[in-house]
C-alpha cells in the first residue's frame, strides 16, 4: 500500500513540485519556538472556529430563508422542524461567541509578548483587519433571524452612519435600501453575511498565516529564536510545528471542545450573552426592545458609545478605539517585546487596559443599571454615574496608547535583560 | 540589447492612458453595483403618503400610524399640555425648533404643528433611531423629578418635552423629527405631503 502513497505523491510532486514544499514550509519544517504557553492556544483554535462556522453555516443556509416575512420563522423551523437543526444552529450561534472569546485573548497574548513589534507589524495589521471582518461578519449575523433585537441593532448600529457630515443620512438609506432596515437591508446583509465577507476572511486568514510563517512566531520570552541556529541551519530553540504544536494544539481543542460542547448542549444562550431573549421575539418595527444592546463581543465599544452624551463625538471615539488598536506596533516604541522583562509600567498599564476594556464590556451589558444602584442606593442617579465613570475609563482606555508612546519614546522604561535563547521551566 | 531604442515617455504615456480609461471602465460599471443599493421603486412605492383618522383621538391620547415603517405619532394636547411648552423653554437644548432638517417650516413654531393641540413627530430617538415611550401624565418621575409630560427613551435616557423637544444633558441632540403632514379635513391627516403639496 506503502507504495501506492509514494506512486501517487511522486506523480504529484512532477507536475507540481511545489507543493510538498509548501507543507514542508508550514508544517513539518516549520520551527516554532518550544516554549509556547497556554496563550498560544487561540490562534489555531480561531481557526478550529472559522470552519466550524463555515460548515455550521452552509447547512444552515441550506435551511434558512432569508426575507422579513421568512426568515424569523424559517429559524423556528430549524430549530423545531429540522432533524438536529438546533446543533447546528447553537454551534454557529455559540461558536459566533466563542470565535470573538478566543480572537480577544489571541489579541492580549500578542499585546503582551510584543508580538505586534518589528518584524510583526504585517501580521498584527492583518490580523486587525481579521478583526475588522469579523465584527461585520458577527453583526450581519446577528441581523439574520430577525428577531426584535436582530432589528433595533441593525439600526442602531446602520444609524451610526448618519453622523458622517453631509453624506450621512443618504449613506444611511443606501445601506439599508429602504428607510428602515427592512427585507432589502435583511437580503443584502445575508449575502455579505454567507458569501462576502467570508471570502474576505479566508482571504486574511491565509495571507496572517503566509505572513507570520515568513518572520516566524514570536514566543513569551520574545526572542527571536532565528538568531540562534545550530549546524544544521535549524533554529536552537525551533521544534517542527508538525508534529510537536499539532500534538498540542490538539490537546488545547480536545478541552476546547467539552467547554463548546457544555454551552451547546446546557446553556446555548448562556443567560442572554449568546443569544439574547428579545432576539426570540420576531422584528417589530413599531416596538423597541426595553433596552437595546448588542451581544456581548460588541459591548466594550457600544460602551464607548454610550458614555459620549454627543453622537458624533461617541461615534468618532468608537471608531478611534479601533484604530489605535492598528497603530500599537508604532505608538509602541520599546525595544523588549515580552512582558516579562519590560519595565513595571508597561505591566500596570496594559493590567488597567484589559480591566478598562471587561469594564466597558459590562457597561455596554447594561450591567451598570443593575449595579450602581448595588453600590450607591436605589436612589442613585444611574445615567449619570454611569457616564462619568465611563469618562473615568475612557481616560484609561486612550490613555493606554498615549502613554504607551511617551514611556517608551522617551526612556522612561525601565527594562531586564533579555536573555539570548528561550527560558525553559523544564 | 532588447530595451534598445525604447521611447520610455511614450512607453509611460500609454501605460498611463491605458490604466486612466481602465480606471474609468471599472468606475462606470460599479455604478449598476452601487446603485442596486438604493431603495427599489417597490420600497418608494411602500413608502407613499398615508393618511389617519383623527376623529377618535381624544385629548391627552396618542395614536402610532406606520409611514414609511416608521412609527409616526400624532397626540392630541390638552390645554394643559400646551401650557407646560413656555414652562421647560430654558431646559431645553433648541427651544426654538432653530436645527431646520428636524421640522418642515410650517411647524418651526411654539408647538411645531400646525395646529398647536395636534402633534405630530416620528417617533424615533435622535440619539440612535429607539422609540421613546409616551410618559403624558405631568408630575415627578424616576428619570425627572420636574417632568412635564413628554416622551422618554428607555435606551440612553433621553427625554423629550410634549412638542418632541430634546432636554440638556441627554444624548439625543436634537429634536423629533416632525414629518411633512397636511390636514386633508377635521377628522384626517396626510403624512407624508405638506400643506398645499401635491401628493
Amino acid at each position: 500500500m506503502a507504495n501506492v502513497f509514494t506512486r501517487i505523491g511522486d506523480w504529484v510532486t512532477e507536475r507540481a513540485p511545489n507543493m510538498m514544499p509548501t507543507y514542508r514550509k508550514h508544517m513539518s519544517e516549520y520551527y516554532a519556538p518550544k516554549n509556547f504557553n497556554f496563550w498560544y492556544y487561540f490562534g489555531s483554535l480561531a481557526l478550529l472556529v472559522l470552519v466550524n462556522q463555515i460548515v455550521t453555516g452552509i447547512f444552515l443556509t441550506m435551511f434558512y430563508k432569508p426575507g422579513a416575512a421568512t426568515a424569523f420563522d424559517s429559524v423556528e423551523y430549524i430549530m423545531r422542524d429540522v432533524d438536529w437543526g438546533w446543533l447546528i444552529r447553537y454551534m454557529h450561534s455559540t461558536g459566533a461567541s466563542m470565535f470573538f472569546l478566543v480572537v480577544y485573548l489571541h489579541m492580549f497574548r500578542g499585546l503582551m509578548y510584543g508580538s505586534y513589534k518589528k518584524p510583526r507589524e504585517l501580521v498584527w495589521l492583518l490580523g486587525m483587519l481579521i478583526f475588522l471582518a469579523l465584527m461585520a461578519e458577527g453583526f450581519m449575523g446577528y441581523v439574520l433571524p430577525w428577531g426584535n433585537m436582530s432589528f433595533w441593532g441593525a439600526k442602531v448600529i446602520i444609524s451610526l452612519f448618519g453622523a458622517i457630515p453631509w453624506i450621512g443620512d443618504t449613506l444611511v438609506q443606501w445601506i439599508m435600501g429602504d428607510y428602515n432596515p427592512a427585507d432589502a437591508t435583511l437580503n443584502r446583509f445575508f449575502a455579505l453575511h454567507v458569501i462576502a465577507l467570508p471570502l474576505v476572511l479566508l482571504l486574511l486568514v491565509v495571507l496572517h498565516i503566509a505572513a507570520l510563517h515568513e518572520v516566524g512566531s514570536n514566543n513569551p520570552d520574545g526572542v527571536e529564536i532565528k538568531k540562534k541556529k545550530g549546524t544544521d541551519g535549524k533554529p536552537l530553540d525551533g521544534i517542527p510545528f508538525h508534529p510537536y504544536y499539532t500534538v498540542k494544539d490538539l490537546f488545547g481543542v480536545g478541552f476546547f471542545l467539552i467547554l463548546c460542547a457544555f454551552i451547546i448542549f446546557f446553556q446555548p444562550t448562556l443567560g442572554g450573552w449568546f443569544l439574547e431573549p428579545d432576539n426570540f421575539i420576531p422584528a417589530n418595527e413599531l416596538v423597541t426592545p426595553a433596552e437595546i444592546k448588542p451581544v456581548w463581543y460588541f459591548t466594550p465599544f457600544y460602551a464607548i458609545l454610550r458614555v459620549i452624551p454627543s453622537k458624533g463625538l461617541g461615534v468618532l471615539a468608537m471608531f478611534a478605539s479601533i484604530v489605535l488598536l492598528f497603530l500599537v506596533p508604532w505608538l509602541d516604541r520599546g525595544a523588549v517585546k515580552s512582558i516579562r522583562y519590560r519595565g513595571r509600567g508597561f505591566k500596570v498599564a496594559l493590567g488597567l487596559f484589559a480591566i478598562t476594556f471587561l469594564l466597558f464590556g459590562a457597561i455596554g451589558a447594561g450591567k451598570s443599571a443593575e449595579w450602581i444602584p448595588a453600590i450607591f442606593g436605589a436612589n442613585a442617579d444611574v445615567s449619570g454615574i454611569e457616564m462619568h465613570f465611563g469618562w473615568f475609563l475612557l481616560a484609561i482606555y486612550f490613555g493606554f496608547f498615549a502613554f504607551l508612546y511617551v514611556y517608551t519614546a522617551f526612556g522612561y522604561e525601565k527594562t531586564k535583560p533579555v536573555p539570548d535563547r528561550v527560558t525553559t521551566h523544564a | 540589447m532588447a530595451n534598445e531604442g525604447v521611447d520610455h515617455g511614450r512607453r509611460r504615456f500609454l501605460t498611463a492612458t491605458t490604466a486612466v480609461v481602465g480606471g474609468v471602465g471599472v468606475a462606470t460599471a460599479a455604478v449598476p453595483f452601487i446603485k442596486s443599493w438604493e431603495p427599489s421603486a417597490r420600497a418608494k412605492n411602500a413608502g407613499a403618503p398615508v393618511l389617519a383618522d383623527i376623529s377618535k383621538v381624544e385629548p391627552g391620547q396618542r395614536i402610532s400610524v406606520k409611514w414609511r415603517g416608521q412609527p409616526v405619532w400624532i397626540v392630541n394636547r390638552t390645554p394643559a399640555l400646551l401650557a407646560t411648552l413656555p414652562q421647560v423653554k430654558d431646559r431645553l437644548r433648541d427651544p426654538d425648533s432653530k436645527v431646520a432638517d428636524q421640522q418642515p417650516q410650517y411647524a418651526q413654531n411654539e408647538t411645531r404643528s400646525i395646529k398647536p393641540e395636534w402633534l405630530v413627530v416620528i417617533g424615533i430617538c435622535t440619539h440612535l433611531g429607539c422609540s421613546p415611550e409616551f410618559v403624558p401624565e405631568i408630575k415627578p418621575e424616576p428619570f425627572d423629578p420636574e417632568w412635564k409630560g413628554g416622551f422618554f427613551c428607555p435606551c440612553h435616557k433621553s427625554r423629550y418635552d410634549i412638542a418632541g423637544r430634546v432636554f440638556q444633558g441627554v444624548p439625543a441632540p436634537m429634536n423629533l423629527v416632525v414629518p411633512p403632514y397636511q390636514f386633508v379635513n377635521d377628522k384626517q391627516i396626510l403624512i407624508g405631503v405638506g400643506p398645499g403639496e401635491k401628493v
